[in-house]
């Protein structure tokens, strides 16, 4: 008889969650971000319903400063598989003209992606929301269920969560309340590399080391994606070979050095590296236990 | 401690993993047996934390006033703020690392007595326990609680790490001592498999690598048990289980049956049996997204299809024929409460077995077990994080397995109606064969006979309102117009089935339930016989209500809420009641020391301040008459 691997084990576990959310939920939505980790999601939330298409659209929250990659894989995406995308915008935050450089990085992330998803979900009414997030990128993630209620302000009381106990999820919610769905909580970074070689997912080539134009600030390496970046005098791109663990706002996320052009290479590296995988995402570093407080807000 | 300076970490950094198998683990112990550190230990030994993760640890752990170099693991670990800031862990956190030869997912279970809910939960999923005791203190109640819910969730493999042997200069009687009276214990509760190991977390004995303190000790490493551990896949060897989770039917020409193999194995040509309905049917095809599969085992997402139309959906569980799923809708449970509200024998609460969901309550409970001693004392409720043995009784069968023989198909949780919390989780010992021994008698004359001869359709009308707000009153003169229309009926008024009936209750929440329970299992009976039953009960709780239209069915069940303010009530008090409640001499008088529910949708609400007796009355048979209630044309 055929013993399962452990990939095969965790694939299992994320179809048997994504299809809960399809038999349970009256307006279930798969947040999509474009990344890694997204691109996993994707995957496996298309052979979950096979033979039937993916019941859900997905929702991408843009918050106008994203990779001009990522944009590209995200249309091409959409439309090499024929999914419903749908991309939200705060356009408060657009009329306000608020970006990263001159209201920092908490009140971009707050106005352009908390807020904004929260528009976006309470606009549709979506009910069930799906996300990528993995309890092994962050303390407090480690703490969130598989299954996590959301008030009808979309508020997280950690201290209040409803036990799960074997594979029986507790679905039910009141008018207005929303459950965030969790399908890769049990996934490491290396578990999501090692499937995507298996399953030859395609992913934004930024994951895969290249010459880039480069600054350097507060010690990471930001990349200068267009021409809004702005530069100090005298400051200039430098062109170094680098590639990014996760991807977010182009000024927000640090790259790192590397030589790692496949993905092959990417999971050798990951295999002797000692730096942990959101070191380059400077929102993480907006205060102490600020994951933890911007999730309580409603942060993905 | 400086880890940094003292071991040269392993950083034999997982190579490729490629068919590694799977260990979930949960570790146990008291607040200060060293958890935390042990955890971190093993983290840190595997090469499974980051160089900016331990450097963040550093700099937390002189924030949290330990000398440099002196890591407080437990900052790792405790990832909420509030667990920061208490110093204690609340939650079940979730850990990953991995070795050459295993992925392991630790399920980090606080120690706190209060929390045994997040231990249970851990324990749910976990294949082995690490329990932990301090060299010092031996084997303590708190030892024993583990040991116990590691066993009743059904975890055969147990290693006593007995820690904290440098505190006790690494004496071997001290850790013989602890580790024969653990075995005692755990034979005596049916755990298998025991191991017991000294460790010293905080210098590292015998967590990685073997200590250079006891030499005596000849046994394996926390580590080298974890590694080797035979963890007997025993869902594999059970019979085949698959709940339904979702039907897929894309178009006319495909109906598959999505969900993931519980137990066992099954290959397209066998004949397969859906519980409980008992129809049978022949696999044809196991679906996957990339092909077709020649066979599915327990821990696979599949969608299996069928060679004959066969009607089948969530919640129903398909089974081999061989050796098939029980049916039944009454069982023997333990429960493990996890609600902040008690819980109340007869309230009714929902029930989640595999992928069903179902109304039911809890009938009856056999007795609470006391985690200290595990003697089985009487109980009439449990409270948060207490453990008994209760009788659960379900509006219509399920499929089920003894949880001793199957994990996945014998455990479920209870939900409660209102807040939508999940209150409970039970595991079966056993069907009760009583609703197999006591069929249903089939009558000859049945409710739509008798009814018909009456000229009318029998429903129950349901008086809820504050003392003195004049249900009564009411209510005898609805009785009086429908005799004067020549119809049948009966009024079941609170304070005489107080008298009578339900006179051996009292009015703490579990006797009111009660109350309720027996006055509309009487009025469905009543209606039964075809009449139109009135009851006149406070019925404060929406919960109970709940429970009376539940039992009665909708459609024949009318919620009349006699509104009235308390003011109101009050100034009337027909009986000197509130008088009486208001010098303390009634305890739990609702409306003054004990809360009133009003009906969120009644079918009918009476303002009886704005409305007399006489014209609410008129206003009920005129809802009667346009429900069809009356038999009129």
């Amino acid at each position: 008889m055929l013993a399962l691997s452990d990939l095969q084990r965790l694939e299992a576990e994320s179809i048997h969650i994504l299809r809960e959310v399809a038999a349970e939920a009256a307006r279930p939505v798969l947040m999509y971000s474009i990344g890694k980790d997204s691109s996993a999601l994707l995957h496996l939330a298309i052979k979950a319903f096979h033979p039937a298409p993916m019941p859900f659209p997905l929702l991408h929250i843009d918050t106008g400063w994203k990779f001009r990659e990522m944009i590209a894989f995200r249309d091409a995406t959409a439309a090499r598989l024929g999914l419903d995308l749908r991309v939200y915008t705060n356009p408060e935050g657009v009329r306000l003209g608020i970006n990263p450089f001159t209201h920092g990085s908490e009140v971009h992330t707050d106005v352009m992606k908390t807020q904004a998803l929260k528009q976006a979900l309470d606009a549709n009414r979506f009910d069930f929301v799906v996300g990528g997030a993995r309890r092994d990128e962050e303390k407090s993630r480690a703490k969130e269920r598989i299954f996590s209620f959301r008030s009808s302000t979309h508020h997280w009381d950690p201290k209040d969560q409803r036990p799960e106990l074997w594979r029986l999820y507790n679905l039910r919610i009141g008018k207005g309340e929303s459950i965030r769905v969790f399908p890769l909580s049990n996934w490491t970074e290396i578990d999501v590399w090692r499937y995507i070689r298996q399953e030859k997912i395609p992913v934004v080539p930024l994951y895969f080391a290249k010459e880039r134009p480069i600054v350097e600030r507060d010690g990471a390496l930001i990349m200068v994606d267009d021409a809004r970046m702005p530069l100090a005098r005298g400051e200039r791109p430098r062109m170094r070979r680098v590639r990014f663990r996760t991807l977010g706002c182009y000024p927000l996320t640090g790259a790192v050095e590397s030589d790692a052009g496949s993905v092959d290479a990417i999971i050798a590296e990951l295999e002797n590296s000692h730096a942990s995988e959101r070191t380059g995402r400077v929102i993480d570093h907006d205060g102490a236990a600020s994951m933890e407080r911007k999730k309580r807000e409603g942060y993905f | 401690m400086n880890l940094l300076d003292q071991v040269t970490p392993a950083r034999a950094a997982p190579t490729e993993v490629r068919r590694s198998t799977l260990l979930r683990f949960i570790t146990c112990g008291s607040v200060d047996d060293g958890k935390s550190t042990l955890i971190g230990r093993l983290l840190y030994e595997t090469g499974s934390l980051a160089d900016d993760q331990l450097a963040a640890l550093a700099a937390d752990s002189r924030k949290a006033g330990r000398e440099a170099g002196d890591l407080d693991y437990s900052l790792l670990l405790d990832g909420l703020a509030a667990e920061r800031e208490q110093g204690i862990t609340i939650d079940v956190a979730y850990r990953y690392f991995a070795t050459r030869r295993r992925k392991y997912i630790i399920a980090d279970t606080p120690g706190h007595e209060q929390y045994t809910r997040n231990m249970a939960t851990g324990a749910s999923t976990a294949d082995a326990a690490v329990i932990l005791v301090d060299a010092r203190k031996g084997i303590l109640p708190q030892t024993r609680r583990h040991g116990y819910i590691a066993a009743l969730l059904g975890i055969r493999h147990v290693v006593l790490a007995v820690n904290k042997m440098d505190l006790v200069d690494y004496a071997e009687p001290a850790f013989a001592a602890v580790r024969d009276a653990f075995e005692v214990f755990a034979r005596g509760i049916g755990i298998e498999s025991v191991a017991a190991i000294p460790t010293s977390a905080t210098k590292g004995d015998n967590v990685a690598s073997p200590g250079p303190n006891t030499r005596w000790y000849r046994g394996p490493t926390l580590l080298d048990w974890l590694e080797t551990v035979e963890v007997e896949d025993l869902a594999r060897a059970a019979p085949f289980r698959f709940p339904v989770q979702w039907v897929n039917r894309p178009d006319a020409g495909f109906r598959g049956f999505a969900g993931m193999v519980a137990s066992g194995s099954v290959r397209p040509g066998q004949r397969l049996r859906a519980l409980p309905s008992g129809r049978e049917a022949t696999l044809a095809r196991i679906v996957a997204a990339g092909g077709d599969l020649p066979e599915a085992v327990s821990g696979q997402s599949v969608t299996l299809t069928f060679d004959e139309e066969i009607d089948v959906s969530r919640g129903d569980l398909i089974s081999s024929i061989e050796r098939p799923a029980g049916v039944s809708d009454q069982f023997e449970a333990h429960l493990v409460w996890m609600g902040d509200q008690p819980m109340l024998p007869g309230r009714p609460y929902l029930f989640r077995f595999g992928t069903a969901t179902l109304a039911g309550s809890i009938s009856h409970l056999k007795h609470r077990v006391a985690l200290e001693t595990l003697e089985h004392v009487a109980a009439r409720t449990l409270a948060l994080n207490e453990i008994g043995v209760c009788t659960v009784i379900l509006d219509r069968r399920v499929a089920f397995d003894r949880y001793a023989e199957n994990r996945e198909t014998g455990g479920f949780i209870v939900i409660d109606r209102m807040t939508n919390q999940t209150v409970g989780a039970g595991m079966i010992h056993f069907a009760l064969r009583r609703a197999q021994n006591i069929a249903w008698q089939a009558t000859s004359v049945d409710r739509s006979a008798r009814a018909t001869i009456k000229q009318q359709a029998p429903c129950v009308l349901w008086f809820t309102g504050l003392s003195g707000a004049g249900k009564s009153t009411i209510a005898n003169l609805v009785e009086s117009r429908l005799l004067a229309l020549g119809r049948h009926s009966y009024l079941l008024d609170g304070d005489n089935v107080r008298h009578g009936l339900n006179k051996d209750l009292g009015f703490t929440p579990a006797d009111r339930v009660e109350n309720i329970r027996r006055v509309a299992e009487v009025a469905r009976l009543m209606a039964d016989a075809g009449l139109i039953v009135l009851v006149a009960f406070i019925s404060p709780f929406r919960a109970e209500r709940r429970l009376a239209r539940d039992l009665v069915g909708t459609g024949e069940f009318f919620e009349i809420f006699v509104d009235t303010p308390l003011a109101v009530a009050e100034g009337r008090d027909p009986k000197g009641l509130y008088k009486r409640a208001r010098r303390g001499e009634i305890a739990n008088f609702t409306g003054i020391d004990s809360p009133y529910e009003p009906p969120e949708a009644p079918e009918l609400r009476i303002d009886t301040v704005a409305l007399t007796p006489a014209g609410a009355a008129e206003r009920i048979v005129e809802m009667l008459r346009a429900a069809g209630k009356l038999g009129e044309h």
